[in-house]
């Protein structure tokens, strides 16, 4: 019998919510109510199994990425490996790295390829894949610490502009991280690129060596991490003013690398209450800080 | 959706929830968040998910862990206890509004109402069993180097904390605000925390542990001041020791020359203590606040002493000087100088100073959060908010935080203290503002509530969760060593 993923609508009646494992999607989408009845089923359809296809292959996709030639067959395991296989020329990286961009992505595909849609999103736990038609636009917050809400910024992406995908990368959040930055966040003309690129940026956010940062062998805390024995950040403590502007400053030669290669739109990164911006445009860091949660959410998914 | 778990090592385990069959170690949890292993069982470990999933979209619930053998449980059948925890939003925020959820308790339909309170008025109050010098009262105390809160009064054995409230958490600069915050929250979750207090100690606090004050983790609190120590064992001390001297930092106490002495036809010996004489045998001020003998900063405990009267005095004469804790402890015989001279303790003596020890309670840092409960609060709970702070005040709703029970101050608002290590961990979290989010719930009769103005349309009835059989499992910390 197939395993069904979780379903629901969020309390506010709007928002689709689809679990699985590990995945958990919110998704919503603006149109018709024909239109977002198709696009709703079309997203369910294609997310059920999916998890499964992406099991199929799991070892090749926690294998470190062959930038010259992909062996996966999944469409989306293919995607992940699209996306950081540039990356892979000049680090260690993983299809992992990529994996929920390019899952948001694929709902998201099969939502506009279902129906026409005046914009809508599919988030994957901060990695958001961005559909806009003509005129339509995003704002999207940008929370510091992923484990703890709170929005430091926001930015406004256009349908005039290239960026598709916004992702999040850091050490609080669920996957490991091998630097120390609280937050990278990244906008890239695809999810699964800006989830590969946040990761990679959000490594090179760094004090190699140094003493206030504690690390762990990834395989320690997960026997099956794709990471295996790298040392991943599991604590930093209080840095001087000029170790935090040099760790950030290493995120943002990579950020910055990056976009010259035109793998990224633009990058934010945060450290112990430091912020540098790569090409961000409409960046307003100086937003008064939100009254509730409540206020987040319509930020964050407005 | 599959919930078996095969053990697979001694301390691994596979998971099968899904397909990615995530091996789990010890006291981890796998790639989902969702399972952890717990002493090699496999368990869920967010409840209230599954809880909210149930009331918001009918979505099915699968049983797992039913009648697992667990301590604390705080949502278990049949009375079902609804916490507030998680009931606010995440990141990603899939989780609902606060929800209002009824059950019939002992015949009468009860009503819970559960929201996540953001306090931007709240701070923690810190109570540290320690008689060793923190800070002069009203000394600013410092997390990572920013002011978030001050030194309060000493009460008995302990040294109380003034941590948070809306003039750190709001009225500073950006960054004291969040360092507070951040704080607080770890505080209330009981974790370590490191503070500093200006013109004092570094102390590590954590509810539920020994202080740890300039990196020497405290053992016991005194058994009583310097004087109340003589009164204690002067009849112990008698006959086998012609003089004792307990330091304090407060009230050090001389046997000989101490009512307790008197009573007992205690000689005098003609010793003449420094400080401030304020009964007869109680000496104030002897030594400076510190970190050595008895709270004060000697480190050789004859620097309190000025020398012997040679007229009452004679050589030979001994003397016990010990601490309010038994900590330290010291015996001398005078030589033909009358100087003290120390010598190896006889045993018996001894064998006091160890009464005194075994008097002395384990020392702990016990956490309260405190925080008022605010109209918009209030207001998600009934339209009408105010009458909420009176059915609370008569009694007829009780306020609990996480499930535990509360202290509310009498006066005006719902201002309440709780008890932090009562609440499940990882009970509090934050917003921005930046302010607290605690949980909350007022439980009061289903007609009062009506009665009150609530939101009845969005009553729902317990059934509704019933098959829901997911229990967490309360991780308050017990005193001892630490994790």
């Amino acid at each position: 019998m197939k395993r069904l993923p979780q379903i629901g609508w969020l309390a506010d009646g709007k928002r689709l919510h689809l679990q699985d494992g590990p995945i958990d999607l919110i998704v919503e989408a603006r149109g018709s109510e024909t239109d977002l009845r198709a696009a709703y089923d079309a997203a369910v359809r294609r997310f059920t199994g999916l998890l499964d296809e992406l099991c199929d292959e799991l070892p090749l996709l926690r294998a470190a990425a062959d930038p010259k030639k992909c062996l996966l067959q999944g469409t989306v395991a293919r995607r992940m490996h699209a996306a950081v296989a540039p990356l892979a020329v000049d680090h260690f990286i993983t299809p992992m790295a990529a994996v929920a961009g390019a899952v948001a992505e694929e709902i998201l595909g099969a939502m506009v390829q279902a129906t026409r849609l005046e914009r809508a999103y599919v988030n994957n736990g901060g990695d958001i894949a961005l559909y806009l038609a003509d005129g339509s636009q995003f704002t999207v917050g940008l929370v510091d610490r992923p484990d703890q809400p709170g929005l430091m910024a926001t930015t406004v992406i256009a349908a005039d502009d290239p960026s598709r995908g916004v992702a999040t990368s850091g050490r609080h959040g669920r996957s490991f991280s091998l630097g120390i930055a609280d937050a990278v966040t990244v906008l890239a003309p695809t999810a699964a690129q800006a989830d590969a690129a946040a990761t990679i940026i959000a490594n090179a956010v760094d004090l190699p060596g140094h003493p206030a940062i504690v690390r762990c062998r990834a395989d320690e805390l997960q026997p099956d991490s794709d990471l295996g024995a790298r040392l991943v950040t599991r604590d930093v403590k209080v840095l001087e003013q000029c170790e935090i502007v040099s760790a950030l400053e290493a995120g943002v030669d990579k950020a910055r690398a990056l976009l010259a290669a035109g793998l990224i739109d633009g990058a934010a990164l945060r450290l112990q209450d430091e912020t540098r911006v790569v090409a961000l445009k409409e960046f307003d860091a100086n937003r008064p800080p939100a009254a509730s949660r409540r206020e987040i959410k319509s930020a964050i998914h407005a | 959706m599959l919930t078996d778990a095969t053990a697979t090592a001694a301390d691994k385990i596979r998971c099968d929830a899904c397909p990615v069959m995530c091996y789990i170690k010890p006291g981890a949890a796998g790639a989902c968040d969702r399972y952890a292993n717990h002493n090699g069982e496999l368990v869920r470990v967010d409840p209230h998910i599954v809880l909210e999933r149930t009331v918001s979209h009918g979505g099915q619930v699968v049983p797992f862990q039913a009648g697992g053998d667990w301590d604390g449980k705080i949502v278990h059948k049949p009375s079902v206890f609804v916490t507030a925890i998680g009931a606010g939003t995440t990141y990603p925020d899939y989780k609902p509004a606060p929800f209002i959820v009824s059950s019939e308790v002992d015949g009468v339909d009860m009503v819970t109402v559960v929201t996540e309170g953001i306090f931007s008025y709240c701070g923690v109050k810190v109570k540290i069993d320690t008689d060793r010098f923190l800070g002069p009262e009203t000394a600013t105390v410092r997390a990572q180097g920013e002011a978030i809160g001050h030194v309060t009064t000493s009460e008995y054995g302990s040294q109380m904390l003034s941590l948070g409230g809306v003039h750190h958490l709001t009225g500073g600069s950006k960054k004291e605000g969040r360092v507070t915050c951040d704080a607080l929250m770890d505080l209330s979750n009981c974790k370590p925390v490191e503070l500093t207090i200006d013109g004092g100690a570094s102390v590590v606090v954590q509810a539920g542990y020994p202080p740890i004050v300039n990196g020497v983790a405290e053992e016991r609190m005194r058994v009583g001041c310097g004087s109340a120590t003589i009164g204690m064992f002067a009849k112990q001390w008698h006959g086998k020791v012609d003089e004792v001297v307990v330091v304090d930092d407060h009230i050090t106490g001389v046997l000989s020359e101490h009512q307790a002495g008197k009573l007992l036809d205690i000689p005098d010996t003609g010793i003449k203590m420094k400080g401030r004489r304020s009964t007869p045998g109680r000496y104030f001020q002897v030594a400076e606040p510190g970190t050595g003998w008895g709270g004060t900063r000697i480190s050789d405990p004859l620097s309190v002493l000025g020398p012997f009267d040679p007229k009452t005095a004679r050589p030979g004469m001994t003397m016990l000087m010990v601490s309010t804790t038994g900590e330290h402890a010291a015996y001398y015989v005078l030589d033909e100088a009358l100087k003290p001279i120390e010598q190896p303790m006889p045993a018996d003596l001894k064998a006091s100073v160890e009464r005194i020890q075994e008097n002395c309670e384990p020392a702990l840092c016990t956490v309260l959060f405190m925080g008022g409960a605010g109209g918009s609060l209030r207001a998600g709970v009934t339209d009408n908010p105010v009458r909420l702070t009176r059915s609370v005040k008569e009694a007829l709703t009780r306020v609990t935080s996480g499930g535990a029970p509360v202290y509310v101050w009498p006066g005006g608002g719902i201002t309440f203290m709780v008890d932090v290590t009562r609440l499940p961990a990882g009970a509090f979290g934050y917003v921005p503002t930046p302010a607290l989010v605690a949980p909350i719930e007022f439980t009061l009769r289903l007609s009062d509530y009506a009665a009150l103005g609530g939101h009845m349309d969005h009553v729902r009835p317990l059934a509704s969760l019933k098959e829901n059989t997911e229990i967490r499992q309360m991780n308050s910390p017990q005193p001892g060593s630490r994790p």
